[in-house]
């Protein structure tokens, strides 16, 4: 998407934004529950949706808030939930029913430290690992970054468009920075944007098999009421959605989840690079630290320093191939954190040759681009 | 007379079952929830309902094995949290009929916040309870509805806490109807059901049905005949109970309707916001 087309400039908070973009791209539905950093999104999308013949609701509990907004995409309506981490937490064994019936659905993570209600005023990135690993058993699942306001309204669109173009829940990691700086951005006119809405079948509804294979591994899916009647479950299940004990149906529905995922690494695994064509040294940064990165690389070649920034927007599945060129053609490769190092395991993991440096802060302060130049010069 | 009722049970069953999902089912031979499901069919038909517009929602347990075997559009979600889902269906399209099925444990014991709040906000919804006093899928663990001292395989020396009342429950919590019935008083209970799939706003049916496997294995009632007996001889109707003195019901249970109000549901409600809401948008 093109930021600078034409447009309103508007100044707005990061969570302000996240409500901007979820409505842009489409979603009509928000149930949750309150919880700091993350409760201006359910208070905004309380006055906006009714606006537009939307339907927010304030449910019990985060478990609940999730359970609604997966039954609403099984009705045809893109939903949203937004949480921190004591309610992403209670989230995990819905999200995993979302995954496993392969239900479209957006939830925004507005990290703060942890665990437990640990800092909730205080920015964090601890949950990195959760947001991939939280609900139990193998699965695949996508997981994008927001470092900004502008990232908060676009990404926002793009974890929509993902969600139902491969029927998956798509989860947005922001934190405390990110979510209560105000900035200006220009919020495009709404013919800018590509608005991705999941595929329905074309067949008679006697023909409908709704978890069937195809070429992309995304089988259409239908809403209830549309008539084509079908059965959802949360059970490994066949083609027709009934629970299966069958072992060659069991393999090839696991391996359908992750090849439509693997299929479409192209246009899910988003990254920016800035000054890395000729780098020596990288930084690899996500979520705000990215933002004292990008200042820290621009101290750094002030300096002489040949550094670079590899920015993930998505961080999984993982970006393995961008990262590889990184750290292929760079000698070493800073990766800070707002946590003791996890995204930096996946560095490691894909990593061959380059020395792979760390910078973690988990005391509930901003990594700030001092600390990250101070290193660079080491390195 | 048996002809005529074959052919119509033949005429329900081609109708309402899957004909795609292969029987045997997965209950015990004898289980009460089966009962649930012949009456479930037929208040539906009785309504002339489409199958098309029609969701039914389950959590986890025996109970929750309903909803495959049924044409309508389904869905079998975690354990206790059928509600959840169903709201955000009904939401979502608000034309459907939208139905739960949940086993005791399911809806009062991880699912009981769900099933409280449901019913306070009064959402366009029929959740049906199956009670069968137990926790059957996992083996008879005692659940919120296990009589006072009766043995489970969680409570070997008496159960020492005391049960809940899950159709008082939802009348405290304001929903809109309320009904209960057993798996004994079957053409009763058909219509208990047809009512509150109609009735607009939160609608709870309490079934008290049979798991002999789990729950009369432990507690003298060891095949569904004597279970049934029990149903019999325990319930009383809500008009009777009223004349009664309240040491004559002790140990006993009221069926019949507990509740039949009227109050907006949330959907109706909800539109008005909807209004609102634009109204004040274009006044800016
Ligand atoms: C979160 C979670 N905890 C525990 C279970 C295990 N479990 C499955 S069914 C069940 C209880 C079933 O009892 P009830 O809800 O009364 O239904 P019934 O089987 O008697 O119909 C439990 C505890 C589960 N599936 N999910
Ligand atoms: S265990 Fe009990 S509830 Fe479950 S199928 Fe058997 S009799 Fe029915």
């Amino acid at each position: 998407m093109d930021s600078k087309q034409s447009g309103t400039i508007s100044l707005l908070q990061g969570n302000e934004a996240i409500v901007k973009g979820a409505l842009a791209a489409g979603c009509r539905f928000f149930a949750g529950y309150p919880i700091t950093p993350a409760s201006e999104i359910a208070e905004l999308m309380s006055i906006n949706l009714p606006k537009v013949g939307g339907t927010f609701i304030q449910m019990e509990d985060e478990i609940a808030g999730i359970g609604a907004i997966i039954g609403a995409s099984l009705a045809g309506v893109k939903s949203l939930t937004a949480t921190s981490g004591p309610g992403f937490s209670l989230m995990q064994e819905n999200l995993g029913f979302a995954c496993i019936t392969e239900t479209p659905c957006v939830i925004v993570n507005v990290m703060r430290g942890g665990p437990s209600t640990g800092l909730p005023t205080s920015p964090g990135q601890g949950d990195v690992m959760q947001a991939r690993w939280g609900t139990h058993g193998i699965h695949p699942i996508v997981v994008l970054s927001v470092s900004s306001v502008l990232d908060s309204f676009e990404i926002t669109i793009h974890a929509f468009n993902i969600s139902e173009k491969y029927r998956i829940p798509v989860i947005i990691l922001s934190d405390e920075v990110v979510a209560h700086t105000r900035e200006s951005i220009t919020i495009p006119d709404q013919t800018g944007f590509e608005e991705v809405n999941r595929i329905k079948p074309s067949v008679p509804p006697e023909w409908y098999h709704p978890y069937e294979d195809n070429s992309r591994g995304v089988p259409p899916m239908a809403s209830f009421g549309d008539g084509y009647r079908h059965h959802v479950t949360g059970l490994v299940h066949d083609v027709h959605g009934y629970p299966t004990q069958r072992v060659d149906e069991i393999d090839a529905f696991q391996r359908r989840q992750f090849r439509k995922i693997t299929n479409g690494f192209y246009e899910i695994q988003m990254t920016k690079s800035t000054m890395l064509d000729d780098a020596e040294i990288a930084v690899i940064a996500y979520g705000s630290v990215s933002r004292s990165a990008l200042r820290a690389i621009k101290m750094a070649r002030e300096r002489g320093i040949k550094a670079g920034l590899l920015h993930l927007i998505t961080l999984f599945p993982f970006p393995r191939q961008t990262a590889e060129q990184v750290l292929r053609q760079c000698r070493a490769v800073l990766v800070p954190e707002m946590n003791l190092g996890q995204i930096s395991r996946e560095v490691k993991r894909v990593n061959l040759s380059s020395k792979i440096e760390k910078i973690n802060r988990i005391d509930g302060q901003l990594i700030t681009p001092e600390e990250i130049f101070k290193k660079l010069l080491e390195m | 007379m048996e002809e005529k009722m074959m052919a119509e049970s033949a005429r329900l069953r081609h109708e309402y079952l899957r004909h795609d999902k292969k029987f045997p089912h997965v209950w015990c031979p004898g289980c009460g929830i089966g009962i649930v499901l012949g009456s479930l069919i037929r208040a539906i038909d009785s309504l002339g309902l489409d199958k098309d517009e029609l969701v039914l929602a389950s959590g986890i347990g025996c109970s929750g094995r309903l909803p495959v075997y049924v044409d309508f559009n389904t869905i079998h979600t975690t354990h206790g949290r059928a509600l959840t889902f169903a709201t955000g269906i009904k939401l979502a399209n608000p034309s459907l009929t939208v139905m739960t099925v949940m086993g005791d444990g399911d809806a009062t014991a991880i699912g009981g916040n769900h099933f409280i709040h449901a019913a306070r906000r009064n959402l366009n919804l029929t959740a049906i309870i199956i009670n069968n006093q137990i926790y059957g899928m996992t083996g008879g663990q005692y659940s919120p509805t296990t009589p006072y001292g009766s043995n489970s395989a969680t409570s070997v020396y008496g159960h020492i806490e005391h049960a809940f009342s899950i159709a008082e429950l939802a009348v405290t919590a304001g929903a809109s109807y309320v009904a209960r019935g057993t798996v004994y008083h079957v053409p009763a209970l058909d219509k208990l059901i047809a009512r509150g799939i109609e009735k607009e706003g939160f609608s709870v049916i309490e079934i008290m049905s049979n798991c002999h496997t789990q729950y009369g294995r432990r507690n003298k009632m060891p095949d569904p005949v004597t279970m049934m007996k029990w149903f019999r001889d325990q319930a009383v109707s809500v008009s009777r109970a009223a004349k009664m003195e309240a040491a004559e019901l002790e140990g006993k249970f009221t069926i019949g309707i507990l509740a039949d109000r009227d109050k907006p549901s949330y959907t109706s409600e909800y539109q008005h916001i909807r209004e609102q809401a634009l109204h004040q948008e274009k006044k800016k």
